[in-house]
């Protein structure tokens, strides 16, 4: 019919045919954690689409204009026009409310299946060879994730997010040697210098969209190139992706996931007020509202500026101002450290010049890396925690010094405590025997043992095993895929194998 | 069909609610999640039940080339070491490259104005009024006892840097720096508003423990002794103003803030 007669008509100018049937044949794995990614995408949809209809009400000025518009108890007072134009978006703009609503909540879920997504990668090891690009490329997609939505939260220039930029001013000015410069030029003066707000309209609708576009288009490109991972389990090998066709059953399922995507982000924005700025009030630099937070994903920062103990350090005959280490050093650090895992993983592993790996492992078998990686996520959660310590004191009735002091222990203790249990709970996990198989140094054994502890890790886990053993019945347990590696790249597997057990045993 | 059907009419709703106008945002987005939700639910049981297909497994094509690929790569890279051979204009074009490049980013200092001295001052000076954020000038009777104050230089209201905050406490109480003796009239203190850890208004003061507070990050400043940091992430004192009262009992002050205020830069 007419999709036909479009492909038909394509074919003979550009000559697609080729590519659109290897592309319709393509197939996906099908594990819920696959899904993380692909909300994000969906998210990033819904805040673009949304996005460009808050540009046309939205005047990113910070010219000083009197309110006359329909929300009383804001008549007559002083505010930017950005302000104005923001409140107007609520009470005379028709579904503004709903749409501006849905943005902010959009923002936030892209930001946590950002997070979760990195974490099913670390978890799994699927940034290891040959998928280190994608980490990296990953990595600034979240930098710039959580950038964009830094600026668009100072956009609306309410009392909130104005004291939000007067902490980024001090952050800037922090910087050594070219702080002061650094924060002049970015806010065009002195704070709260006239063009900060017009010149975060255009980093927020323009430079890092198209930035963060341009990078996903590239992630998404690889992740077409080299396949995706998948975990072991019968039929499953380092040469092969079992899953889904692109077409007709996985395009169904992920526009589905997106349509689902949109109805929640319709249901919160709805439903759930987020950021009502009109009680707020506009921006005044000697104003401020007590139990200011961040949105969530700049709360391990807001922690980490709670948190970090008061010091006086003079360098160089300079006094090194307090905000740089939680608010610049810390940061850097954080993200130099993820960007330097890949390598830093290669070494641990002894697999410098090592195998590809597209078969993931479970977190249960790397009790090393899961317990490093659960101790990190613990370290960032208290921070975040942390970032709330005021709520904390008044809600429990202790005194502040001690809800501080008391975080400060835990930020160093709750890590390793728990990194500690997680180490156990996978080596309980991991030896537990598999049923049916004998051999524990068989590289086979860990797509053999899939069925039962498959069943304990919840999540499609009904689903999914009722498919491994329909499969499984198939292929004579364990045996086939084991041969299939040795036949196809012998070297790989045993060195696979072999590093696995270093993993294990080095603990 | 259950829930395409659900979605078709809440979608026929949603247009219905949104053309009848008001501001009905929840009932909005309600009929917007049951429009989007009912479709997605329906392709997606859809797509697992009626289309199915079972698993499909496809081969893992190896991206890497072969050693013969690579070798004519190389062929083909070899044709450039033309270049590579004509040192000296290999060396200007890279000059060339990077003096374009300073050139290019050099507009970047267009965004703003040197910061100069702006930094270390503020439109306090000696005999300056001090008026309220209204703009009327301050007697020394209208702070009240352990209450706060938000105050500008007269001129200069609104000044970000300039806010400064004006307590009264009991004079007897006093442990200011040396050399600030006079600087308390009658027990009125008058420190920079803005926090010396992040740059927030200290707006928040508990007179029994005579501390200001910031609510950024929770930094407490004990104003008896110069505001010097009790609490918090904050590690210098709040800069003080030196207050005089006028023969007309209006609050003056007689010089700048006793340090730049606000979070500190690598200042000597
Ligand atoms: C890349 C991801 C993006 C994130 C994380 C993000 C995040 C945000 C956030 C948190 C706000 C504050 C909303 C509020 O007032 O409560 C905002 C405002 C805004 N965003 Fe975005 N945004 C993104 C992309 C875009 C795009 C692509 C556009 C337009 C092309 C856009 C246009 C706007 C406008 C005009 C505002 C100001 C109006 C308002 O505050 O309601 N955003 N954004
Ligand atoms: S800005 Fe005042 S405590 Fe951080």
């Amino acid at each position: 019919m007419i999709i036909k007669r479009f492909l038909r008509w394509t074919d003979d100018r550009i000559g697609g045919t080729k590519f659109t049937r290897k592309a319709l044949d393509k197939v996906f794995p099908d594990h819920w954690s696959f899904m993380l990614g692909e909300v994000a995408l969906y998210c990033l949809m819904v805040l673009i689409a949304t996005g460009v209809y808050l540009t046309f009400f939205f005047h990113a000025s910070a010219q000083d204009v009197v309110y006359t518009g329909s929300y009383g108890p804001l008549r007559g007072q002083h505010m930017s026009e950005a302000y104005r134009s923001v409140v107007g978006l609520g009470f005379d703009v028709r579904a503004g409310l709903l749409i501006r609503q849905v943005h902010h909540w959009a923002a936030l879920v892209f930001l946590g299946a950002i997070v979760l997504h990195l974490c099913r990668i670390y978890f799994t090891g699927a940034y290891r060879r040959p998928r280190e690009i994608n980490w990296f490329i990953g990595l600034a997609l979240m930098l710039l994730a959580i950038a964009n939505g830094f600026t668009g939260y100072s956009l609306p220039d309410d009392l909130l997010s104005g004291t939000g930029l007067r902490i980024a001013y001090s952050v800037l000015l922090s910087v050594p040697v070219i702080g002061t410069w650094m924060a002049y030029l970015a806010f065009g003066g002195e704070f709260p210098a006239n063009d900060i707000i017009s010149r975060l309209y255009v980093i927020h609708v323009l430079i890092v969209p198209a930035l963060i576009v341009g990078l996903l288009s590239v992630h998404l490109a690889i992740v077409w190139r080299q396949k995706h991972t998948q975990f072991r389990g019968p039929d499953r090998t380092e040469d092969n992706v079992v899953g889904s066709r692109l077409w007709p059953t996985y395009a169904m399922r992920s526009i589905g996931l997106l349509l689902v995507v949109v109805a929640v982000l319709a249901a919160l924005g709805g439903l759930v007020q987020l950021n009502p700025i009109w009680l707020y009030g506009p921006y005044q630099p000697a104003s401020v509202s007590t139990a200011a937070q961040p949105d969530w994903y700049m709360g391990w920062l807001e922690g980490a500026l709670r948190l970090f103990p008061s010091f006086r350090i003079h360098l160089f005959g300079y006094r090194v101002p307090e905000a740089i280490l939680p608010a610049v050093v810390f940061p850097t650090l954080t993200f130099a450290i993820l960007f330097a895992w890949p390598a830093v993983d290669r070494r641990l592993s002894g697999e410098v010049d090592g195998p590809d790996h597209h078969l993931l492992v479970r977190p249960r078998e790397r009790p090393r890396r899961t317990a490093l990686g659960v101790a990190v996520l613990t370290f960032y959660v208290v921070l975040f925690i942390g970032g709330g310590q005021d709520i904390i004191s008044q809600k429990l009735h202790i005194a502040l010094d001690t809800v501080t002091v008391l975080l400060r222990i835990l930020l160093i203790v709750a890590p390793i405590a728990i990194g500690a249990l997680a180490w156990r709970l996978c080596r309980d996990l991991a030896v537990e025997p598999p049923p049916g198989d004998g051999d524990p140094d068989d590289v086979g054994r860990d797509g053999g043992s899939d069925g039962a502890p498959d069943a304990q890790l919840g999540g499609s886990a009904a689903r999914r095993s009722s498919t491994f053993s329909s499969a499984s019945a198939r292929s004579s347990s364990s045996d086939a895929s084991s041969t299939a590696i040795s036949e196809s790249s012998a070297p790989d597997a045993v060195r696979n194998s072999s590093s696995s057990l270093r993993w294990i045993d080095d603990t | 069909m259950v829930a395409l059907l659900v979605a078709a009419a809440a979608a026929v709703a949603f247009v219905v609610v949104f053309w009848s106008g008001g501001r009905r945002t929840q009932l909005e987005g309600a009929l917007l999640a049951l429009a989007f939700g009912g479709s997605g639910v329906g392709l997606v049981v859809w797509a697992n039940h009626l289309i199915g297909g079972g698993e499909q497994s496809e081969d893992r094509t190896p991206l890497r080339a072969t050693p013969e690929e690579i070798r004519e790569l190389d062929a083909e890279l070899g044709r450039g070491e033309v270049i590579a051979r004509r040192v000296w204009l290999r060396r200007s074009a890279v000059a060339a490259g990077g003096a374009l490049g300073i050139a290019l980013v050099s507009p970047l200092r267009s965004l703003g104005p040197s910061p100069g001295k702006q930094l270390l001052h503020t439109a306090w000076g000696d005999g300056v009024r001090v008026v309220a954020e209204d703009g009327t000038p301050v007697a020394a009777a209208d702070v009240p006892a352990d209450g706060l104050v938000t105050v500008f230089p007269e001129g200069a209201v609104g000044a970000a840097d300039a806010q400064a905050v004006l307590v009264r406490v009991d004079p007897s109480l006093l442990h200011l720096p040396r050399g600030r003796d006079s600087w308390a009239p009658g027990g009125l203190l008058a420190y920079s508003k803005v926090c010396t850890h992040a740059g927030c208004p200290v707006g928040l003061y508990q007179a029994d423990s005579h501390e200001l507070l910031c609510p950024c990050h929770q930094s407490s400043f004990d104003v008896l002794r110069g505001a010097v940091p009790v609490s918090g992430p904050a590690a210098w004192p709040l800069p003080q103003l030196p207050l005089v009262v006028g023969a007309d009992g209006l609050l003056r002050v007689s010089g700048d803030f006793s340090e730049p205020v606000g979070p500190g830069w690598w200042k000597a």
